[in-house]
């Protein structure tokens, strides 16, 4: 680790352009400490083991100890650590029409041979149609690996009508998203490699004039899929003003159709002021300040006008000597690598230097979860479902059985409820009409009853009546007007009775009607 | 120098390719981690344990910090979850602590639910993490993530070996979330004791195939340090809040009348080590693990539990239609079951209140049928009573007449009588 450190060290030293020096030292010193401490802390720790007598405390270590404070400050460098461990990804997408100098852009801006006669450039490889295609080289700088994928579009511009040509791309860039949003869903899930497009270099040629109509439509079709970042090609053709007037007009019209190109954030160096140390305070705002400022300059040259060489020259400017890169002509010659001649400088620095990092994370937390609730809500739409708290619809449907079984539970009981009820009712209404008939009986009983006793007692008295007649009779022939008095009493009494028991017994007629 | 991640699973036309000058992306990881330095980061610590072992004392003395906890008493009826969140700052960096603790644990008197909340509360971390993630609309980035990324294990010096809930709550726990074992109150071991101590408990956590976390050794910066860390755990550990002046600086330690415990110091525990291995060494690798591990671990469980499986090799789409028609289907059926359980129910008791309905309506039929009976016999008994006395008007009558006739006479008679 120390070796990666000092590493660093150097190469920051040799660049004038360095915003980041600052917290790499600092790095290394937190590294330094780490080192020093576990050498220290190791070995006193395996002498305390052995059983060595230590009583007091040794004042190195304490002071260590508690000097280094809690230790969690330490965390950024894990991450670091690990970060370099695992490596990185990038996926440049480079388009435009044929000819406007992409291939040998890219070879200047990597500083290698990307596209050379074994692996040609896009111009080169045209055929009937547009196709998009890509092709993987792994890069290394100073322990840091970057595995870099290279995405063309042959024939992007160069057909005569060129209507929808932007198709390929726009569907390569939703494959890719697809492919991320398939493994990110799958149940046994590994490490993911992003294969999504996380900047689109878009070539203008060097009119001079303002964009053309295939420009703005495709460049429309792009901005909320992925970074778009204009780049004004072979820009030795102008002149200072004719350039300026050109990136003015470029802004206007991007402005007028609402194209929202990256535009390189400042924030991104605010985060790195911030994590570089409140400690030297002082220090690091000039320094950041100056930095936000010379980030600031650079990005007031947006869009980049570049041009990029294969060739070495002779440098003619001032500061340095020797080769560098550039293009010849009679007149002089363009050096890729000065401010002064072009934007190149600019568009490496705050591409490769500073926000790479911001590229893809836009990528991901940007236009990958547009793309994600884009496709997830079509999904949900397209059968009629409604999500109702924005989940996806695949937890959605495991709410909805949780859901439906409460509500076939709560149906059950219910139902059971209204059965209960119903039986209830009925078994109600049988009781009841069982002691209705059971009344009714036993009223008729005791009605009965009644005229039962009536008609004893007036057998009763008919027999006693006779008997007193039969007496009577037998006593003495003749009747007395007495007995007489009484048969007639008798009898009087007996059609009494007669009607009586008539009207009982229309009575009871009535009744049992 | 081990193949670095990004660079497998790469067909054999990739090329490494040279570089001709100082292209500058080696500042990217520098940017990846201010991006995260901005952020802040969190961290989530489990502290389990019995009461009274020094938890608290312990997580302000890591800290360096006064937490403000609140001693529990041995009264808690069940195990209880406390998680208190706190703001530090060092340096740059800002952390988001989260303390859990446990109150009551091992107090009761019957344990078997002991390690139950505690499983509890680390699911539903997992799960508030995986609904965040399946959301439609996610702010992952912003999201704070409360999983719990590690869990200090408390034993008690009792100085003999692990207690049984020691090692049921620990087996229990080995695949949810990094268990680090420590000693607590180490200051009433001695040396030896200590060691003996320790390797006893290795063994039995070996022996019981628990899988306590293991520090990270692939990285050559940090694998001879974690070896060495290895070899100590469980980390005997003292904690406190008292500061004592000791060669004219205030440092943390325990006073007694033989003498003083210092905490920093690696003679007299293993405190210093403790913070360097969790805090300093391997926080990163414990987040890590977190969510690459036991995260993903819940998270196939889970899925797998929804019904959801790689196999279908469908798209998105056609899965999502399929899975929707079964399930609708599904719900349909258990209706239409419930339904028709209750239309039979439903005949089942008609039928029954019929019979009984029928039954009443027989025995009044044969209540009435007796009246009736009853009613036709008085009707004859009366019916008899007329005739006799018919019959007895008529013998009186008849009676009558001939006293008539003969009264005549007999009125004579009387009246003879009379005279």
């Amino acid at each position: 680790m120390s070796a990666l450190a000092t590493k660093r060290d150097d190469f920051y030293k040799d660049r004038s352009y360095d915003p980041l020096a600052k917290y790499g030292r600092d790095r290394s010193d937190l590294l330094s400490k780490l080192d020093s401490n576990s050498s220290s802390s190791a070995g006193i720790g395996s002498k305390a083991l052995a059983g060595d007598k230590s009583s007091g405390l040794s004042s190195s270590d304490d002071k260590a100890a508690s000097d280094a404070g809690v230790g969690f400050a330490n965390l950024p460098n894990q991450i670091y650590r690990r970060a370099v461990r695992r490596g990185f990804e990038f996926n440049l997408m480079v388009v435009g029409e044929s000819g406007l100098g992409k291939s040998t852009l890219l070879n200047s801006l990597f500083l290698s041979e990307l596209y050379n006669a074994d692996h040609m450039g896009p111009s080169k490889r045209i055929k009937k149609t547009v196709y998009v295609e890509s092709h993987t080289v792994l890069l290394k700088e100073n322990s840091v690996h970057l595995r870099l994928t290279l995405i063309d579009t042959p024939g992007f511009g160069d057909a005569v009508d060129n209507s929808n040509c932007w198709n390929p791309v726009l569907d390569y860039i939703d494959a890719r998203f697809e492919d991320h949003l398939n493994a990110e869903q799958k149940v046994n899930r590994g490490q993911l490699i992003d294969s999504r497009v996380h900047c689109v270099l878009y070539f203008i040629a060097p009119t001079g004039h303002g964009l053309k109509p295939l420009d703005i439509e495709f460049m429309k079709r792009l901005h909320d899929k992925a970074n778009v970042v204009p780049i004004l090609a072979k820009a030795d053709c102008m002149t200072m003003e004719e350039l300026r007037d050109f990136k003015k007009t470029i802004l206007n019209e991007l402005a007028q159709h609402k194209i929202r190109v990256y535009d390189f954030p400042e924030s991104v160096l605010a985060a790195a002021a911030a994590a570089s140390g409140d400690s030297n305070a002082a220090s690091a705002a000039s320094d950041s300040c100056d930095d936000e400022k010379s980030i600031k300059r650079l990005k007031d040259r947006l869009p980049f006008a570049v041009v990029g060489a294969n060739c070495l020259v002779e440098s003619a400017s001032k500061g340095s000597s020797g080769k560098v890169r550039g293009r010849a002509y009679p007149w002089g010659s363009v050096e890729v690598e000065n401010l002064e001649h072009n934007d190149f400088l600019a568009l490496r620095n705050l591409m490769l230097r500073t926000h790479m990092q911001d590229l893809r994370e836009t990528t991901n937390s940007l236009h990958y979860e547009n793309y994600r609730y884009l496709k997830l809500s079509g999904i949900a739409q397209e059968s009629k479902f409604r999500t109702t708290d924005g989940k996806d619809p695949m937890a959605q449907m495991e709410t909805e059985k949780r859901d439906h079984e409460l509500k076939m539970r709560k149906m059950e009981s219910e139902m059971e409820g209204v059965f209960e009820m119903k039986v209830k009712e009925k078994k109600q209404k049988l009781k009841d009409s069982e002691v209705d008939l059971q009344r009714r009986a036993d009223q008729m009983r005791k009605q009965l009853e009644q005229q039962e006793a009536e008609l004893a007692e007036r057998r009763r008295q008919f027999e006693a009546e006779k008997r007193a007649w039969e007496s009577a009779q037998a006593q003495g022939g003749g009747g007395d007007y007495g007995d007489m008095g009484g048969g007639g009493g008798v009898s009087a009494t007996m059609d009494a009775i007669h009607s009586k028991e008539k009207s009982k017994s229309e009575k009871k007629k009535g009744l049992f009607k | 120098m081990t193949t670095v991640e990004v660079m497998k699973g790469l067909g054999p036309d990739v090329r490494t390719i040279k570089l001709n000058g100082h292209v500058g992306f080696d500042s990217l990881p520098d940017q990846l981690v201010n991006k995260n330095v901005a952020q802040g980061f969190s961290f989530n610590i489990m502290c389990i344990g019995e009461t009274g072992l020094g938890k608290s004392t312990l997580m302000e003395t890591l800290f360096n910090q006064r937490f403000e906890f609140t001693p529990s008493s041995h009264e808690v009826p069940q195990v209880k979850l406390k998680p208190h969140t706190y703001d530090l700052k060092e340096g740059s960096v800002k952390l988001k602590l989260t303390i859990i603790e446990t109150s009551g644990f091992g107090d009761q008197v019957n344990k078997e639910d002991s390690s139950k909340p505690i499983i509890d509360y680390i699911n539903q971390q997992f799960e508030n993490f995986l609904q965040e993630e399946l959301k439609i609309k996610r702010s992952l980035h912003t999201y704070h993530d409360t999983r719990v990324h590690v869990c200090l294990y408390f034993i008690a010096p009792t100085g003999h070996s692990l207690k049984s809930i020691d090692m049921v709550t620990m087996k229990k726990l080995d695949s949810r979330v990094n268990i680090i074992p420590v000693i607590a109150k180490s200051d009433t071991i001695t040396k030896p004791e200590l060691q003996r101590f320790k390797t006893r408990i290795q063994n039995e956590i070996a022996n019981n195939d628990i899988h306590i976390y293991q520090f990270p050794t692939d990285d050559e910066t940090v694998s001879e340090q974690n070896s060495i860390m290895k070899n100590l755990v469980p980390f005997a550990v003292v904690g406190s809040s008292d500061e004592i002046t000791v060669n004219g600086r205030k440092s943390r330690a325990r006073q007694y009348p033989w003498g003083a415990v210092l905490v920093y110091s690696e003679a007299h525990c293993d405190f210093v080590r403790l913070r360097e291995a969790m805090l300093r060494v391997n926080m990163d690798d414990l987040r890590e693990r977190t969510h690459a591990m036991h995260y993903e671990h819940y998270r196939r469980q889970r899925l797998a539990e929804m019904g959801f499986s790689d196999e279908d090799k469908l798209s998105l789409q056609e899965m999502y239609e399929k899975r929707r028609e079964t399930h609708q289907a599904e719900l349909q059926r258990k209706e239409e079951e419930m339904r028709q359980m209750f239309v039979v129910r439903v005949k089942e008791k008609e039928q029954e209140l019929k019979k009984a309905e029928g039954d009443l309506q027989t025995k009044f039929e044969a209540v009435k049928k007796q009246h009736a009976d009853e009613k036709r016999k008085l009707e004859e008994k009366r019916q008899g009573l007329d005739e006799e006395i018919a019959e007895f008007q008529r013998r009186k009558t008849a009676a009558d007449n001939r006293n008539n006739l003969a009264s005549g006479t007999s009125f004579t008679l009387s009246k003879s009588k009379k005279k």
